[in-house]
């Protein structure tokens, strides 16, 4: 058995309003799995489950073989949230600093790992500025340093390349690959579409519904879509006619 | 230690905000000075027309009050009086006395009074042809020196501490929610305890140096009156500030921006202005006074009087202080309770 999260028939309802209905996903070890769907669909939630934020209304999360939310696990995720998390009147440094030591990361090996996560977001010069001076993208990279810093074995990032250059956005989608290879199982949520074509596999969200998954390969093809946008179409259309 | 780094934290970003530091530790004493001169001001010093017949008598009265005018024309002293040059004119026509007040002004009416209460007594025994007696006034607490300041000072600087730790301590928790770092902290494996426990002593650090400076100020520079320790004043609005500190961070669980935590200020901290001793609570409707015992200000004014007026010890706050740590503990269990909400676990 190599799945490493495993979600099973999860409802989730805020009161009397329904966000997720019975979705039900495995992610593989070593996997780039990525949850497609436009803003409101529910990926927001389900990360957030998984990561022991938010607990189902319904059904049951498994990460590594243990029921979440549970506290050891969430040492073993690395979560990087939609918004940007960091405090803005510290520099970039302190608020790693601070994650890190959340971690239990101390002394060499803190400045080891900061170091580290620093130079793979391209953030080592700017690490003594100030978080308010930063520009969206370097908030983004920076989150994705502090999700990074304690050696994750799952990563989970909500929207992680929104407002970064195409440029940067390929350097981090290299990261997530090398990282993957090394061992680390990825979860990302995108709204982009052609995004979502960089990833292993791809679960189609929409209305909390889990409308397909797949590669991005297979859910062409089964559709005989040219683009991962057409599939979205196809599966959500068949919906509709329901 | 998860709670060492949020205390690290906190302490970084607050000296980082300069402003926020100046309201904490500089807006009390300033507010402070501002009461000290509004009721430190000079005695009213009131103009009283002396018209009597017996020359001898009003003689006397001239020297024992500066207070005292002889004017021999009831009619110029009328028109004086209209005029507001004159507080007061006193016939003394014995057997009878009678006394015009102005009357516009009920600290001038009130300085009247005393003067002339004051000169009658000292006058008093030398006619009655008695053994010469003199008056002799004592205080229980305080003196004839003692200021209004002195009364009320404690109570404000309770106070105050209370309002302003309150207040920036709720609205800082509540921007770690609204700026999702608090969901963030929740992704991590910290605790919800360690999180409040890591809010209260990352503020504390700045509540001991605000008590200490607030207090130091009120003692030796507006020169409040001080019969007790000082160490015991500090204790306590300490205590006051931990009290303040995680009542703010529980409410701010309750307010979704900082304008409705700042709502929440006529709600919970003016009614403790009422309720804590400033105003007299036996005076109060009955079913209203009981109120005074859910409140943090109430305890921790009685105490700072206790000390600074008193002269109390420990046997005299003792209690006060326990219940204000009972308060305090009580907040944080509510509060870790409160983000359970955010997070279950």
């Amino acid at each position: 058995m190599n799945t490493v999260i495993q979600v099973s028939s999860v409802s989730k309802s805020f009161g009397t309003h329904h966000v997720l209905e019975e979705i039900s996903l495995n992610v593989e070890k070593n996997e780039i799995y990525g949850l497609l769907g436009p803003s409101g669909a529910g990926k927001t939630t389900i990360v957030k489950m998984i990561a022991g934020i938010e607990t189902p209304t319904k059904g049951s999360i498994q990460v590594l073989d243990t029921f979440m939310p549970n506290l050891y696990n969430m040492t073993r995720i690395g979560f990087m949230a939609q918004s940007d998390a960091l405090y803005t009147e510290l520099s970039g440094k302190e608020n790693l600093e601070f994650f890190a030591s959340i971690y239990g990361l101390k002394g060499k090996k803190q400045k080891e790992r900061l170091e580290h996560t620093a130079s793979l977001v391209n953030l080592t010069d700017f690490l003594k500025k100030p978080v308010h001076q930063y520009s969206g993208g370097m908030k983004r990279r920076l989150s994705l340093a502090a999700a990074l810093l304690h050696e994750p074995e799952i990563l989970i990032l909500d929207e992680p390349t929104v407002g970064i250059d195409p440029v940067l956005r390929q350097s981090i989608w290299n990261e997530l690959y090398k990282l993957s290879e090394a061992g680390t199982t990825i979860l990302v949520t995108t709204h982009v579409m052609d995004e979502a074509e960089k990833c292993g596999k791809l679960g189609m969200l929409r209305d909390g519904r889990l409308i397909a998954s797949g590669s991005p390969k297979e859910l062409k093809e089964s559709t005989s879509s040219a683009t991962i946008e057409d599939a979205f179409l196809y599966y959500g259309g068949v919906r509709h006619e329901n | 230690m998860r709670t060492r780094a949020l205390v690290k934290r906190i302490i970084r970003q607050f000296i980082r905000d300069k402003r926020t530091l100046a309201m904490m530790f500089l807006a009390p004493l300033f507010i402070l000075t501002l009461v000290n001169l509004v009721f430190s001001g000079n005695e009213y010093e009131p103009e009283i027309a002396v018209i009597s017949d017996q020359v001898q008598l009003t003689e006397l009265l001239e020297k024992t009050d500066e207070a005292f005018i002889t004017y021999e024309n009831s009619k110029i002293a009328a028109v004086d009086i209209e005029d507001e040059k004159l507080d007061a004119i006193v016939k003394i026509n014995p057997p009878s006395t009678t006394i015009t007040l102005e009357g516009s002004n009920p600290t001038a009416n009130k300085a009247v009074m005393v003067t002339v209460e004051k000169a009658l007594k000292s006058l008093n025994p030398e006619n009655n042809q008695q053994i010469s007696m003199k008056t002799e006034i004592d205080y229980l607490h305080g003196s004839a020196e003692m200021e209004s300041f002195d009364y009320i000072g404690p109570f404000l600087i309770g106070f105050f501490i209370f309002f302003f730790v309150f207040l920036i301590a709720g609205v800082s928790f509540l921007r770690e929610r609204t700026t999702g770092t608090l969901e963030r902290l929740l992704a991590t494996p910290m605790r919800r305890w360690e999180m409040v426990a890591g809010y209260v002593l990352g503020f504390g650090v700045f509540t001991i140096i605000q008590s200490a400076i607030i207090v130091s100020f009120a003692i030796y520079v507006l020169d409040i009156m001080m019969a007790g320790s000082i160490w015991f004043v500090i204790l306590i609005t300490l205590m006051l500030a931990v009290t303040a500190l995680s009542l703010g961070t529980l409410l701010s669980a309750f307010a979704k921006n900082e304008l409705q935590m700042i709502q929440f200020i006529p709600l919970v901290v003016v009614p403790q202005v009422f309720f804590s001793g400033l105003f007299n609570i036996e005076t109060m409707a009955d079913w209203l006074q009981p109120l005074s015992y859910l409140m943090p200000l109430t305890y921790g004014g009685q105490a700072i009087r206790d000390v600074m007026i008193q002269g109390g010890g420990w046997s005299q706050v003792y209690d006060e202080v326990l219940i204000l740590a009972g308060f305090s503990l009580l907040f944080m269990v509510l509060n870790v309770l409160a983000l359970k909400k955010h997070r279950k676990l």
